[in-house]
């Protein structure tokens, strides 16, 4: 047998699966963007009313702008937390049994639940809450803080408390591929720790940042549990919108806003992708 | 062992911090599922019981979790194995680069950064153009298989980087058929690694969320049943569920990592004795 037919034999349940539940619900929801809807039901039909109320509505602009500036934020964060974690991990600790140790922990909260992971911070972030509790028991506030919760802030720290993972184990992995005689003549040649830092270990980490970047970025670009969980439905992003429209059946709408969506996040995408190769950093 | 530098401790500081930022919230629905009858969702507790988890076991007060609880149990179980054997294979092939390997990888990586809810709608409205009923074991199964297959097929290329060609040229040299190579020479090298994606399979299927909520029709796996349930629950018995279900996953993962350890092991115990001049 040619080895290029084995090779395709050997893809073909994984080029049926993607074809199935990727590319044809892709082309799917592209079709149904030029559909029509009536209150109960969408109808066939070749029309750009959907596209033309998306783009007429400045609704559309601002959950798109709220959308990109959650991604923005949540990235900083992940990257600051997630960078100054993996450096410890990969840096610091000496021993490896300990090392893989602390690993594990920094990931086994990503193989639980993220739904509950989000409720579990209504204990602490309510009006009751521990976080209130303490600051009104420290004497730094007098009445409990009302944007603790049901806001940008805890939609950002859920982001940040769900998706830093996606930027230490990248990062970690770059970093632990780092040869370490590099960092020891960085040392001999004077350098301090700083500009080792600077000039060493960051560029050289860059591919796993950029593989991180696209995590956390698609993560949250995409998501709406989130948001509607920890805004309290008082917050709008772009999968909002979409789920919004499923809920009022509204299907062909929800569909032509799936399709900008889809489109902003490849062009994000294949920007991040032109910096790393992500097959070789593995 | 030279003496650690400052900067040890104040990052040794900083990760103590982002363990308990991560584990933190976790830990306090924990304990406050077990908040008396009386208690509500935040401190002060109000008594100490199990009334909580005693309520997880009666319909009218928490609806069919348990059978949610099943099925997402099951549906698991399937996307493991599917995922597990789906990547192995994909990763054979795309050892050497074939016609088509590149579009492929790309469809794998969009897959993967794909808003979830677009899996969701797309899938609903073909299974419902089709006159086809949505169902976890079907429309549900082949959406998160859209999740864990880039994740298993990423993993086994990060194994086959690091796989060593020499071992499979020896059995080769020594007369193995291609299929006998890959059965007693490849798949016994790389099965931890397995393990890591059976993990990822079963965890990411158990707890997906996005990608069945409108592809499991009628009957809703557990992060759906949840999900329903922060709607219209206002007690702790929603702590209890969160610590259990969180206990039952840490429970899986810690299965498959002494899986992993115990097949390490042995391998150190009877593994190759070349070179030791036995």
């Amino acid at each position: 047998m040619p080895r290029s037919l084995i090779a395709w034999l050997q893809v073909t349940p994984l080029s049926l699966i993607l074809m199935g539940f990727l590319v044809a619900p892709i082309i799917m929801i592209v079709i149904v963007s030029f559909w029509g809807a009536t209150e109960f039901s969408i109808y066939p039909a070749f029309q750009f009313d959907n596209y033309e109320f998306l783009f007429g509505s400045p609704v559309t602009y601002k959950v798109f702008l709220a959308t990109f500036k959650y991604a923005l934020i949540t990235w900083a964060f992940t990257l600051v937390i997630g960078f100054t974690v993996a450096y410890f991990l990969a840096f610091h600790i000496r021993s490896q049994p300990i090392q893989i140790a602390l690993f594990l922990l920094c990931t086994i909260p990503f193989w639980t639940s993220n739904i509950i992971r989000m409720i579990s911070w209504i204990p602490f972030l309510g009006r009751n809450g521990i976080a209130n509790q303490t600051l009104i028991s420290w004497g730094v506030i007098d009445a409990p803080l009302d944007w603790l919760l049901y806001s940008d802030f805890s939609v950002i720290l859920a982001f940040v408390h769900l998706y830093t993972l996606f930027m230490v184990v990248p990062i970690f992995n770059t970093m632990m591929r780092i040869d370490k005689s590099l960092l020891e003549a960085a040392r001999d040649g004077g350098a301090s720790g700083f500009q080792t830092l600077r000039h060493v270990i960051i560029p050289l980490t860059k591919p796993g940042i950029m593989i991180g970047t696209i995590f956390v970025v698609t993560l949250v670009m995409g998501d709406f549990i989130t948001v509607r969980f920890m805004s309290g439905s008082q917050k709008a992003n772009v999968g909002r919108l979409i789920s919004n429209d499923i809920a009022l059946l509204q299907y062909p709408s929800a569909a032509a806003t799936a399709v900008v969506l889809l489109c902003t996040v490849l062009i994000v995408i294949a920007i991040l992708m032109r910096f790393v190769n992500i097959r070789k950093e593995l | 062992m030279e003496s650690r530098p400052r900067s040890f401790y104040v990052l040794a500081a900083f990760f103590c911090l982002f363990l308990l930022f991560l584990y933190g919230p976790t830990l306090t629905i924990g304990i406050l599922s077990f908040q008396g009858p009386q208690g509500g969702l935040t401190f002060p507790m109000n008594g100490v019981s199990l009334h909580w988890f005693r309520d997880l076991f009666e319909v009218q007060a928490v609806g069919d979790i348990w059978g949610s609880f099943r099925r997402s149990f099951v549906l698991g179980l399937m996307v493991m194995v599917t995922t597990v054997l789906i990547s192995v294979m994909a990763g054979l092939a795309f050892r050497k680069r074939f016609a088509g390997s590149g579009i492929l990888f790309y469809l794998a990586i969009t897959s993967l950064v794909i808003p979830s809810i677009l899996i969701s709608l797309g899938v609903g409205l073909i299974f419902n153009q089709l006159g086809l009923k949505v169902h976890w074991a079907t429309s549900g199964f082949g959406s998160q298989l859209t999740w864990t297959l880039p994740f298993g097929l990423l993993i086994m290329f990060a194994v086959f980087n690091r796989f060593d060609k020499s071992y499979e040229e020896a059995a080769r040299d020594q007369g193995a058929t291609a299929w006998q190579t890959i059965r007693f020479v490849v798949l016994p090298i790389i099965a931890p690694s397995l393990i890591g994606v059976a993990l990822f399979g079963f965890t990411l299927s158990y707890d997906e969320f996005a990608r069945t909520l409108l592809t499991a029709g009628s009957y809703n796996t557990l992060p759906l049943e949840i999900f329903g349930m922060t709607t219209n629950v206002t007690t702790p018995v929603i702590y209890a569920l969160g610590t259990l279900t969180t206990l039952f996953s840490l429970l899986i993962i810690a299965v498959f990592l002494l899986t992993v350890w115990a097949l390490s092991k042995r391998r150190a115990r009877f593994g190759s004795d070349a070179g030791k001049g036995v």
